[in-house]
């Protein structure tokens, strides 16, 4: 059948290496172009808001890095589901190749909240909802990648992290509701939402063009890893020879 | 006669508590662990009570899942050194039932004492005599939480190198949820208000351990066993 | 009733079984030989389920092993390298369990087991006090209680004296003689009574 072909040809090292080769410049180039449009809209174009005045605009890439954050987790949690249930080394692979992409995305989100905490509150830090989830996810990331490390035998720590994933995708709905919870208990006086203020299209436009920026970005960078893990999990093959010759 | 599953919890636990008697000193380390963090906190922070009050909550759920951290390594430790793990896997018997029942026993030996002992540490924060059925009872589900969340990190780590740091790393991002849900219960209880909404998001955090957690346990126990 | 085919096992870099293949049927004996490293424990472990082959299939009774794997199981008795023992209880205790989980067993059948494999003077102390060869005759007991099928074997005659060999191949004949199957590393090979011994030689690969 056709999509059993196409599955099949999915698990197949060399064709997922051709597909990566030819596609990473394709994303990336779709990528810049949309940054590019997407900064010149959030910075210039979009009116300042009323409350934050200019300051407001980190939120065109403190909102997208938290959102590919989250996204690039429950990517790595499939491709990891995917390698484990039909026991395909280009998933774990793929899996591998998430993860310090989606660690640097949170890191972004991180930073980004902190320097936008500084001109809104004063601080550098506040125990934001969003922020403490973000900071909840990295130490997940963080873990999955030091058990990864943990394991000497390559294919067991795909296995490994693969449950640990899998775990972890679950946990993040229930560590976000537990974060949220928490926050609303302990309301003070001022108003810590460091979520979007309330927006006209003029400047959400650009949010979302940011945030497919992002995820053309993180799809070439993906390639571009999943390329170089291939390559190293399968150099004994006889098709990196001729690759690398 | 395939053994009932009943059974085969019964054996399973009978065993593991006839072991765990035979070196008591073990069962007692997590404790001893919790009670000096309990007292670190006064000493680095203040001796009035009423201040203490305010930090029990967190410092009572800290101590008690840096206690369980150490309790959880001997959940499997030993049986995978010697071998015996590797029994439960090739039994012919479901795993995931089994070390069901190996959870329960090691809540039984390391989260429950730590919730009956709990007011001791309690006490010396400054909680009122009021809270303390809470605070055992808050304790006492919480650790059975993270004791099931424990035995999925510590069937991943088992073939790791350091495991014992790696299972802490795994283990506390994981255990959130059960911290923010258990010190609110516990904070209420000493403040005198009603405990029931954290304690019934603790209650659904632990079902769905219940459901979830030996599965992956199992799962992550016969990876380690390659 | 058990066939192994084409089985490739990679243990990190090393390409440790590189398509073996046999086929066993009831009263037959396979002994696993080659030196040391040459992947007898690793094939032991792959057949019994430890393991995820590559590549390969192992079937019991014209079935993937993998897909009854619980019933398979049930049907397997394994015998490792090292006895699995506690060593803080004692070799009654451990044997109640292990075979206890499995099925029901009553304290005399343990006990019979026992004076059989000439355990029954140290099996009320802790095992950690028994000397090697003590442990391994406990051990013994244990796979003769399992009522399985199929004995996956890794050196059974370690730390044995001559009587204890002479035991183990003893045991085996029984085993073979109710149309079981055993499938054994050996350092050097066994003189069994009856039933079909292949040997299959590991290094020549």
């Amino acid at each position: 059948m056709a999509t059993w072909t196409w599955f099949h040809r999915l698990g197949s090292p060399p064709h997922v290496y051709g597909f990566a080769r030819r596609w990473t410049p394709w994303f990336g180039g779709a990528a810049a172009v949309c940054m590019v449009v997407a900064l010149y809209g959030g910075l210039v174009l979009a009116p300042e808001d009323y409350q934050q005045k200019d300051a407001f605009r980190m939120v065109y890439v403190h909102a997208p890095a938290a959102w590919l954050s989250l996204m690039i987790y429950t990517t790595m949690a499939v491709a990891a589901a995917v390698g484990l249930i039909w026991r395909m080394k280009v998933a774990h692979a793929a899996a591998a190749a998430c993860a310090p992409v989606g660690a640097w995305f949170t890191v972004a989100a991180l930073g980004t909240g902190m320097l936008w905490g500084k001109p809104m509150w004063g601080a550098y830090w506040v125990w934001d909802p969003r922020l403490t989830s973000e900071l909840v996810l990295l130490f997940l990331y963080l873990g999955y990648m030091g058990l990864r490390s943990g394991i000497e035998d390559s294919s067991k720590a795909d296995k490994a992290s693969a449950v640990l994933a899998v775990v972890g995708v679950i946990n993040v709905p229930i560590i976000k509701f537990s974060v949220e919870w928490w926050n609303s208990l302990h309301q003070t006086p001022t108003v810590m939402k460091m979520g979007k203020p309330t927006m006209d299209t003029a400047m959400l436009w650009p949010l979302l063009l940011m945030f497919l920026a992002f995820a053309l970005y993180f799809a070439a960078v993906l390639l571009i890893r999943l390329r170089a893990e291939l390559l190293r999990r399968e150099r004994n093959a006889s098709w990196v020879r001729e690759v690398v010759s | 006669m395939k053994t009932p599953a009943l059974e085969v919890a019964r054996l399973v636990a009978a065993r593991d508590l006839r072991l765990a008697f035979r070196k008591p000193s073990q069962l007692l380390q997590p404790l001893m662990f919790f009670m000096i963090v309990a007292t670190l906190f006064p000493l680095t922070l203040t001796p009035e009570m009423s201040r203490l009050r305010d930090a029990a909550p967190g410092v009572l759920w800290v101590g008690a899942l840096l206690s369980s951290l150490l309790a959880l390594e001997f959940l499997f430790r030993d049986d995978a050194q010697d071998g015996t793990l590797e029994q439960f896997a090739l039994s012919g018997q479901s795993l995931t039932w089994m070390l069901f029942a190996k959870t329960c026993v090691h809540w039984m030996l390391s989260g429950l004492p730590l919730a009956l002992s709990a007011p001791i540490a309690a006490a010396m924060l400054g909680v009122p005599a009021a809270a303390m059925w809470s605070v055992v009872a808050s304790l006492a589900l919480g650790g059975f939480a993270l004791s099931l969340v424990g035995a999925v990190t510590a069937g991943l780590t088992l073939g790791a190198r350091r495991g014992g740091v790696l299972l802490s790393l795994l283990t506390l991002p994981l255990a959130v949820p059960i911290l923010v849900f258990g010190a609110a219960a516990t904070g209420r209880a000493i403040s005198g208000d009603d405990i029931a909404g954290p304690m019934y998001y603790l209650g659904a955090i632990a079902v769905l351990g219940v459901t979830l957690a030996p599965l992956a346990a199992a799962a992550a126990v016969r990876i380690g066993l390659e | 009733m058990l066939s192994v085919a084409g089985l490739h096992l990679w243990r990190g870099e090393r390409h440790v079984l590189r398509g073996v293949s046999f086929d066993a049927a009831a009263g037959e004996c396979v002994l696993l030989t080659g030196r040391n490293g040459a992947g007898k424990t690793t094939l032991l472990r792959a057949i019994a389920g430890l393991l995820d082959p590559e590549e390969g299939q192992v079937n019991w009774r014209e079935r993937p092993a993998r897909s009854t794997r619980d019933e398979f199981h049930s049907q397997l008795a394994y015998l490792g390298h090292e006895p699995a023992l506690k060593g803080d209880l004692t070799g009654c205790e451990n044997l109640r369990f292990s075979v206890g989980i499995r099925r029901t067993v009553s304290a005399g059948e343990i006990d019979a087991a026992l004076v059989r494999t000439g355990a029954k003077d140290f099996a009320d102390r802790p095992v950690r006090t028994l000397s090697a060869g003590q442990r391994r005759r406990v051990a013994l007991a244990g796979v003769m209680l399992a009522g399985a099928s199929l004995w996956l074997l890794d050196e059974p005659t370690t730390n044995l004296d001559a009587d204890g060999q002479q035991l183990v191949a003893t045991l085996i004949d029984e085993q073979l003689a109710r149309a079981g199957i055993v499938v054994a590393a050996v350092h050097h090979s066994m003189s069994l009574a009856r039933g079909t011994v292949r040997q299959l030689d590991l290094g020549a690969r």
